[in-house]
């Protein structure tokens, strides 16, 4: 164990940990900001008990994707002082856009927007949640396109050992991103709605035991489960028909990575795909890297011996086991989250209530979408080893040199400790809310017109 | 101007703008629970920044990028060269930010008092470190890191205190001030000793805007005295304008020792295209941060901070 592999840790754990809020940041941002639009055009009272329900979950959510964000910013140059200078000119750049142009725009309309109820006139209001919801999808594409610079370098060249950037339209522009940003911020759509569907099924599972027998559900459980069902199925078609688009990237750009993912040995021709070790379907891999189901596709012994060729010796494979299983689990658990979506839509169609096993079901919408989430990160970024960027600089000389194994150890623990710590608040919170439902009684008299006079007597969100 | 001399001073109007907005943060989150005689105080006071911290925040977050963005050797240098102090700063970032959100929401007095330690630690902690890390920077000794940090964090204190005289109505606004006073105090030793050992050096002489720092000080107590609270908090924040413009004048042109800024700095496309981008999105974020304060300018009473 030396300083690299902890700083290898600490960085896949505080980015896999951020990555548990930014989903909801992103998808239910918006879906919030659905919900008061749609209380904005209807009036209906319900929408806005929806809106500030959510929206209370959405904020609890909102300070840790904030906060851990920060670790990441820093962490690059704190433990990865040589991929910093190397990459600073080219990776930097949608950096400082993110800051400059996402950042400052979700925090300070989401300041305006918790604050602003009763303050702001109704429509300026509705602006604010909007222009929040816009600046983290925003972010998420500035992120999201200079972590695909690292898995397909474009728009550079290498001038005195650092890649100074030639093209800026080309890393915005990038094939991998281009691929990558909806597909990732389809997926958050996915977790977000996945959150929605599991919160409304237990409300309505709850409420039904309450009552004591079926049928009578509130209208509001009713219609967020259902908006979240269509938010769900669509945002899953997206990051399926974007998820394709990667893996014919991934044949041009990253064989290794896909050969690993399918446990591909040797170059193959016609190659099948693994669905686990021992059942394979004939040539369906071929096609689904090519459209041809003839089509050679490298394979991970193979690779490497040509790699060594180019780039001298050593193992350019990744983390066979891990790339393989994850990529097989983001699958499937991705997949059965759309399943579910779609089975709901049909349930629930034309009034139908929703069955009860079905909102007990729903529970599964939770974890179903976010491990599939972290699975696909852990094949996008394992799968991407050894390098940290393609084909240019390897991770093992990208660490920072001057900083020793005890201070990675040092941080490593803090910061493990304090975000178990904070994981458990989250949790409790989270669950608190969930169990004692929203602050308005739902047939509340509904009275949407004047702004000044409605502003005192709503709850806040806040403080 | 040429285009690395323009990137440096805008890092530097980047972190002027970061000390200035999250400066008062800081001495809130520090004061909150030590002015408050109960909570419906604390959340008047709490309430003061509630709109603004985590816009103020994104000051650092752009400073931060554009050094990577425009001089990746100084921000890989410095945040590797300073590991452990600014795992704590992230820390206390963390724990305040948390806090700060989630103080509303917890229901358990337990769960409050976890929310305030968060947010009194997380405010106090970063206060301190970045006074010692540039202190340290500059001067490279152990006692300069820790005069230096006493120095930001009392001037944090004095900023935040005078932010909640200057937002506040009511018993707080008058504890608030008292609070100033005690904190001034500290910061006008603290603030001659560390303004006046910044070396020289750099374009400017960086002793006048040391003067002009130590004299914002001088003015902010007098006129917190006389309960001019506008005006003592404009004081205090030219205290914190000049002296981060005398520190980043201070290192100008070698921002670590031996790395000059054109040996630091991404190449003439990148800071092109980066500066036309960066100027016209900068005007449309003041403004829209500036309009902020202005939907909250109205001072708090402990009445409206506890809808």
């Amino acid at each position: 164990m030396d300083a690299l592999d902890l700083a290898r840790w600490q960085f896949g754990v505080t980015t896999v940990y951020h990555f548990l809020f930014v989903p909801l940041t992103i998808g239910l941002g918006v879906f919030v900001a659905g919900l008061q639009t749609a209380w904005h055009r209807t009036g209906k009272e319900h929408y806005l008990t929806l809106t500030k329900f959510f929206g209370k979950l959405f904020l609890i959510n909102f300070a840790m994707g904030v906060v851990t964000g920060i670790v990441q910013e820093f962490q690059f140059g704190m433990n990865w002082s040589e991929y910093s200078t190397f990459v600073g000119d080219v990776f930097g750049a949608p950096l400082a856009l993110e800051a400059l142009l996402a950042f400052f725009m979700e925090s300070t309309f989401l300041g305006l927007w918790i604050f602003g109820w009763g303050r702001l006139p109704k429509r300026v209001h509705l602006a604010t949640i909007w222009a929040a919801a816009i600046g983290s999808n925003l972010s998420a594409y500035f992120i999201l396109a200079a972590n695909a610079w690292m898995k397909h370098p474009v728009g550079y060249e290498v001038v005195d050992g650092r890649a100074r950037m030639t093209d800026l339209w080309a890393v915005l522009t990038n094939s991998t991103a281009l691929a990558q940003v909806p597909h990732v911020i389809g997926a958050a759509f996915v977790v977000a709605g996945g959150f929605v569907i599991a919160v409304c099924g237990y409300r309505i599972v709850k409420e039904r035991r309450a009552r004591g027998f079926r049928g009578g559900d509130a209208v509001m459980w009713r219609s967020g489960m259902r908006a979240a069902l269509l938010m769900t199925a669509v945002a899953g078609v997206i990051v399926a028909g974007t998820g394709d688009m990667s893996a014919k990237l991934l044949h041009e750009q990253q064989p290794m990575k896909l050969a690993a993912a399918e446990g591909l040995e040797r170059d193959t021709a016609g190659a099948p795909f693994s669905v686990v070790p021992g059942i394979e379907i004939p040539q369906l891999l071929s096609f689904l890297a090519t459209n041809d189901p003839n089509a050679t596709v490298a394979g991970t012994e193979d690779l490497q011996a040509r790699f060594e060729k180019e780039f001298g010796p050593g193992d350019y494979r990744p983390n066979l086991p891990v790339v393989f299983w994850s990529f097989r689990v983001m699958i499937v658990f991705g997949l059965s989250t759309v399943a579910l979506s779609v089975l709901g839509l049909w349930l629930t169609r034309r009034r139908r209530e929703v069955p009860g096993w079905f909102a007990r079901a729903c529970l599964l919408a939770l974890p179903l979408p976010t491990l599939a989430m972290v699975a696909g990160w852990l094949l996008s970024e394992i799968g991407r080893q050894p390098w940290t960027v393609a084909g240019e600089l390897l991770t093992a000389a990208s660490v920072s040199p001057g900083v020793t194994l005890t201070e990675v150890a040092v941080s490593l623990t803090i910061f493990t400790v304090l975000y178990g710590a904070l994981a458990v608040g989250e949790g409790v919170l989270l669950v608190k809310y969930v169990r004692k439902g929203p602050d308005v009684p739902q047939p509340a008299p509904a009275d949407p017109e004047p702004v000044t006079g409605e502003s005192r007597l709503q709850p806040t969100l806040m403080y | 101007m040429e285009l690395t001399t323009f990137w440096f001073v805008l890092i530097a109007f980047l972190w002027t703008g970061y000390f200035l907005l999250e400066g008062f943060d800081f001495g809130v989150g520090v004061l909150a629970p030590v002015l408050a005689r109960d909570e419906a105080q604390h959340r008047q006071i709490v309430h003061t920044i509630g709109p603004v911290w985590d816009g103020n925040e994104v000051w650092l977050i752009t400073a931060v990028g554009a050094m990577f963005a425009a001089f990746p050797a100084w921000y890989s240098g410095m945040l590797s060269q300073f590991y452990l102090p600014l795992v704590l700063v992230l820390c206390g970032l963390i724990v305040r930010g948390v806090g700060l959100e989630w103080r509303g929401k917890v229901t358990t007095p337990a769960g409050r008092a976890w929310c305030d330690l968060g947010v009194m630690a997380g405010s106090g902690l970063p206060a301190f470190l970045w006074g010692a890390i540039f202190a340290d920077l500059l001067l490279d000794s152990g006692l300069a890191a820790l005069v230096g940090g006493l120095f930001s964090l009392s001037m944090c204190l004095l900023h935040g205190a005078v932010f909640i005289a200057l937002k506040t109505e009511g018993p707080v606004r008058r504890s608030a001030r008292s609070a100033a006073v005690a904190a001034a105090l500290a910061a006008v030793p603290l603030g001659v000793v560390s303004l006046s050992a910044i070396p020289g050096g750099g374009p400017w002489p960086v002793w006048a805007l040391a003067l002009v720092a130590m004299a914002g000080l001088a003015a902010s107590v007098a006129l917190i005295w006389r309960r001019r609270e506008g005006w003592a908090f404009t004081a205090t924040a030219t205290v914190i304008v000049a002296g981060t413009a005398a520190l980043f004048t201070s290192i100008w042109p070698e921002p670590l020792p031996g790395l000059t800024v054109a040996e630091a700095a991404s190449g003439p496309y990148t800071l092109n295209v980066l500066t036309w981008i960066g100027l016209a999105a900068l005007p449309f974020v003041v403004g829209y941060q500036a309009w902020t304060y202005w939907v909250f300018r109205k001072r708090l009473t402990q009445e409206a901070a506890a809808v």
